[in-house]
């Protein structure tokens, strides 16, 4: 579990993984015992491309403090070009994020194959540092799905 | 050519192509309540238009989306599109949204359209009627008339017009303008760009914040097209209905330019329509401005047979990771 040691703060992480590549790429991780944080909830999806940028905004709605997606490597994917129109779509999205004053470091994008258990379990770690360091996401998120909504109001008003 | 020449030549040939049967209705503009509450509106015969056509400089509608409607019905419709009209038209073309065989476009010149919003800023109130002058507008009031300067009366919009050159027409009235390709579109999206992340955010929650789920900006959109759109449908969670928090404020616009994001022509209706003025357009051009950036300059609506960058790709595109490195050293 990655733990912000000065305020304690647990984040929540959502990671959605292609079935084809990262998917298994977190299963041969476990398979070989390496270790990533606990905090990091998979969700399995057919095809990066599957990913509508309404999954990443309702993760953090519900309370994701990041979000990453992991796909296939470019030119690589199961359906021959999805991660290709994924990487387009996510640069966007991420830029205008960034453009409504979100912290960009709670998403990120990267190419895990099945091969890589070693990436996969340190990319995950390296992730979770960065959203543990980053504090609770306050801008991009649904106060009714929090469960410290109320001493949190404060904080939120800007 | 001034807007009140056009529009005699508009109904006069308006007219004419009723008359001889090669269409049997004229989309145009028509007068609300007031001078400033231009709506669209389709008419019929040669005393509707004699009655009720107007031309001028608040006529800023873009008639392109309600033709995916008309160009269903029996018959020709005769539409009028300025140039940024026929951006909006080329780009439903694209998408084969409008039956290109029963409408007839002439296209119109355009001097850039009126703010309402900016003239009452300049402290011109009780509008009744405005004409161009001496390089200006003369704005006649119940109280008498008003002189105001083109940079101050123009909708934001005009004053960076993208172009005055018709990319798709059978007929031209007046003269074909320029096309302005390096109009200063991104100046204000650039100096937001420059801000830090909580300026801009303090920024956009001032302004989303006013937002009341009107949903005009998607109705008026000509790029929202879907029949079927995820702000109607119960089960998405951000259907029709007052925003509860930020969060649903910030969701709501950011789906809405992103579901256009590749297809906005950046006729900037969303801003004009906002009837809490928020800069919606500065979202769109965000966008816009990505794309032109990273994947090549695309303008929307320029060419009938191009493909949209988001629904394409090239194995070099730059990886996600470029936003995070934004502004670092």
């Amino acid at each position: 579990m990655q733990v912000n040691e000065q305020t304690g703060f647990v984040p929540t992480i959502v990671a959605f993984c292609c079935n084809w590549c990262s998917y298994a790429g977190a299963d041969l991780s476990g398979t070989n015992r390496l270790s990533y944080p606990a905090n990091i909830k998979i969700i399995r999806v057919p095809c990066s491309c599957r990913v509508n940028p309404i999954f990443f905004l309702r993760a953090f709605q519900r309370g994701a403090d990041g979000v990453i997606l992991c796909g296939c490597h470019p030119g690589d994917c199961h359906y021959t070009t999805g991660n290709y129109y994924t990487r387009r779509r996510m640069t966007l999205l991420f830029s205008m994020l960034d453009f409504l004053g979100i912290e960009r470091n709670r998403t990120r994008v990267e190419w895990v194959s099945a091969a890589e258990g070693q990436k996969f379990a340190e990319t995950m770690r390296s992730f979770a540092e960065e959203i543990a360091a980053l504090g609770p996401n306050r801008r991009l998120a649904d106060l009714r799905c929090r469960e410290d909504a109320e001493e949190g109001r404060d904080e939120h008003a800007v | 050519m001034r807007y009140n020449e056009i529009a005699a030549a508009m109904i006069a040939r308006a007219k004419e192509l009723l008359s001889d049967g090669t269409v049997n209705r004229v989309i145009g503009w028509k007068r609300g309540e007031f001078c400033y509450d231009v709506t669209p509106a389709v008419f019929e015969t040669a005393e509707e238009l004699e009655k009720d056509f107007v031309y001028d400089a608040f006529c800023g509608a873009n008639v392109s989306k309600y033709l995916i409607r008309e160009s269903e019905k029996p018959g020709k419709i005769l539409c009028f599109l300025k140039p940024c009209d026929t951006f909006s038209f080329n780009q439903l073309l694209t998408e084969h949204r409008i039956r290109r065989e029963n409408v007839h476009v002439i296209g119109i010149p355009c001097e850039g359209m009126a703010d309402m919003r900016r003239i009452r800023k300049a402290g011109i109130d009780g509008v009744t009627g405005i004409r161009e002058e001496d390089g200006g507008f003369t704005v006649e009031t119940l109280y008498g008339e008003e002189r105001i300067s083109v940079y101050d009366a123009l909708a934001e919009r005009c004053l960076s017009c993208k172009s005055k050159r018709h990319v798709v027409y059978d007929e031209l009235i007046g003269e074909e303008g320029e096309d302005h390709p390096d109009a200063p579109r991104f100046e204000q999206v650039a100096k937001l760009e420059e801000m830090t992340a909580e300026e801009r955010f303090a920024f956009w929650r001032g302004e989303l914040s006013r937002c009341i789920r009107c949903n005009a900006c998607r109705n008026v959109c000509p790029a929202c097209i879907c029949e079927n759109c995820v702000f109607d449908n119960p089960d998405s969670g951000i259907s029709q209905k007052a925003a509860a928090d930020t969060f649903e404020e910030n969701m709501y616009h950011i789906i809405r330019a992103f579901h256009v994001a590749g297809r906005c022509t950046d006729c900037g209706e969303c801003s004009r329509v906002c009837p809490e003025n928020i800069p919606l357009h500065l979202l769109n051009r965000k966008f816009i401005k990505d794309i032109d950036e990273l994947y090549g300059v695309y303008r929307a609506g320029e060419k009938a047979d191009a493909r949209n960058p988001l629904v394409d790709f090239t194995e070099a595109d730059a990886e996600a990771r470029v936003v995070h490195e934004r502004g670092k050293a």
